[in-house]
């Protein structure tokens, strides 16, 4: 750690986790309700569990993406952050506004708009907290070096800030506001976020390979070009069946079927970079996420979001499981892991110890990822059975979902899996710190001096 | 990667390139809230009724459970079309009190089927939200969902 106020970072992160651990246990209960259709019915109602895993991911992806920037702008910038106060200030409104969400939908206080359903007062407080943090880190840019990654990493994140304001506006229309509802939900998670995340990748492929920035930035430009050409009209996938004009059905499948092209090139980027890269960086596991990071992506956004973009396809699955599947694994890949990639990085410099035996960061990556996948394959078997059975056949939505139990109970597996893996890596990040192993131990061998 | 291409040219690419899809998306918008509000929708049947409606629909977050023009969270029924599911375009009184009926009985309690909670809605709450369903049931969505099934 080369700059003091990179420790600035720290809270956020032990904040984001504390609040990926929650959203964890709210997702095993809605996956048991699945399971158990009576399970806590008359104490919690299926819509406030589902209300509480799903607010409880974007608050803590956004603390997340804030932690990482105060973690890298300083190197990036070669600048302290401005004002380390005003960080911890602006952590404090977020994550007592994330609390008070969280808290009041247990008592029904909400807006009732999906995803958005924080009150007014407490979209206020997170407006003041993001633009605080975005006059922090941009003030730490403008006095130092500028260099693509933190400028398109900022200019993700005023957008976001940007296209956060249609949050606010609620036409009385259905079909109106929905069409804003997405400038809001889809140019977020399939625009402007996806600059963050090439940012936040960029930076690791970076540090990580060693391999020339002019490289890595050149790529990095073609990955956000390809990002914000396909997903701006990309958009249009979501406008097939809201009341919007026809136009948007072909616009829609062209343009989101090229939604898959960025993800593919970060896979390419990430692993040409890390075969051309001199660099033998010994914290192996932070390479581990930076290569599994873009690859899930690939499959979870990318794959899995092509699978049901089509709109003769979408007319279809629109709506059922398959949804679920893909928003569950594209989230992961694209937004959890990114940033997991970034804490597995920082954590041993933020702790001043060294990267030694990460064995147990990395046990928590491959059951977390591949319990994510089997989830994910459980929801897409249940989705296309539904599909075929509701939407082709012309089922009742009840007998239907009386069809898709195995499904469910397989998906509540794979979630105790995960919650497995995310607890051995919640461990690996906080709790006591690896002593060293002898020399020759690398993770990477396939030799018995593995450990 | 092409050797060819430098890293200013990929960055005027880049913020040339998203400007333009930008404006082109913004225009498109544009004319779609026009579409939406004068074609697609029933503009004058958007009556205070509907508008409280709408509103019942969001106090009680029946987002989170069902699921509206497909988008919610799909561990319950579209409504988006449940009007004409209750046979409200051939008898509109009578899928009227149909859905009155079905939603003033929950909970079911019936065992192993997923319950839904009770909801203590006034008469002028409970038409409010009928009035929002029929409304909806109304938007043209190009034909979907394929069955009434929802």
């Amino acid at each position: 750690m080369k700059y003091e106020t990179q420790r600035v970072a720290l809270p956020f992160f032990m904040v984001a986790m504390a609040l990926f651990a929650l959203q964890i246990v709210f997702g095993l209960l809605a996956a048991t309700v699945y399971a158990w259709p009576e399970f806590m019915a008359s104490f919690m109602p299926f819509n406030i569990m589902r209300v509480s895993h799903t607010n409880l991911l974007i608050v803590w992806l956004l603390i997340g993406f804030m932690g990482c920037t105060y973690y890298l702008m300083p190197e990036e910038a070669e600048q302290e952050i401005a004002s380390p106060g005003l960080a911890y200030i602006q952590l404090g409104i977020f994550a007592f506004a994330g609390a008070a969400a969280l808290v009041g939908y247990q008592f029904g206080i909400h807006e009732g708009r999906e995803f958005l359903e924080q009150p007014f007062w407490i979209k206020v407080l997170i407006t003041i907290s993001f633009l605080l943090f975005l006059f922090n880190t941009s003030a730490t840019l403008a006095k130092g070096r500028r260099t693509a990654i933190n400028m398109v990493l900022m200019l993700g994140l005023w957008l976001a800030a940007v296209f956060w304001l249609f949050a606010f506006y609620n036409p009385t229309n259905l079909a109106v506001d929905k069409l804003y509802w997405w400038w809001v939900v889809h140019l977020w998670v399939e625009g402007v976020w996806e600059l963050i995340m090439a940012a936040l990748l960029g930076y690791l492929v970076i540090k990580m390979t060693g391999v020339d920035r002019e490289v890595v930035e050149k790529w990095m430009y073609v990955i956000v070009g390809l990002a914000l050409f396909s997903g701006l009209l990309g958009t249009g996938h979501h406008y097939y069946w809201i009341g919007a004009p026809s136009y948007w059905q072909p616009i829609g499948s062209i343009f989101s079927t090229l939604e898959v092209a960025p993800f593919f090139t970060m896979v390419m980027f990430a692993f040409t970079m890390f075969w051309k890269g001199r660099r033998n960086h010994p914290n192996k596991a932070a390479m581990l996420w930076t290569l599994g990071c873009p690859t899930v992506a690939f499959f979870g956004a990318g794959v899995w979001g092509f699978m049901h973009t089509l709109h003769w396809v979408n007319y279809y699955s629109h709506g059922t499981q398959v949804t679920a599947a893909h928003g569950h694994l594209a989230f992961y890949g694209a937004y959890v892991m990114i940033i997991l990639g970034v804490m597995t990085f920082a954590m041993p410099s933020l702790r001043r110890s060294q990267p030694y035996n990460q064995v147990m960061n990395m046990w928590g990556f491959w059951i977390m990822t591949g319990a994510m996948c089997f989830m994910t394959f459980t929801l897409t078997f249940a989705g296309v059975v539904q599909t075929h059975l509701q939407r082709v056949l012309g089922m009742n939505y009840m007998e239907v979902q009386d069809q898709l139990g195995l499904f469910y109970a397989m998906r509540l597996g794979a979630g105790i899996a995960v919650a497995i893996g995310a607890g051995l890596l919640l461990y690996a990040f906080f709790g006591p710190k690896r002593v060293e192993v002898p020399a020759g131990g690398t993770q990477m061998t396939a030799g018995t001096d593995n450990a | 990667m092409a050797e060819g291409l430098t890293r200013s040219a990929a960055r005027n690419i880049f913020y040339g390139g998203s400007l333009f899809f930008f404006l082109l998306f913004t225009a498109l918008t544009v004319h779609s809230h026009w579409y939406m509000v004068n074609v697609s929708t029933d503009s004058e049947g958007l009556t205070e009724s509907v508008k409280h409606g709408k509103e019942v629909w969001e106090k009680n977050m029946c987002i989170n459970c069902h699921s509206l023009l497909g988008e919610g969270a799909y561990f319950a029924p579209e409504l988006s079309n449940v009007w004409e599911r209750y046979g409200g375009h051939q008898s509109p009184e009578a899928a009227r009190t149909g859905l009155a009926a079905w939603i003033r009985a929950q909970p079911l309690e019936v065992p192993g089927r997923r319950q839904m909670p009770a909801y203590d809605f006034s008469e002028e709450e409970m038409q409010s939200l009928i009035d929002f369903l029929e409304w909806t049931d109304g938007i043209d969505a190009q034909d979907w969902p394929p069955h009434p099934a929802g």
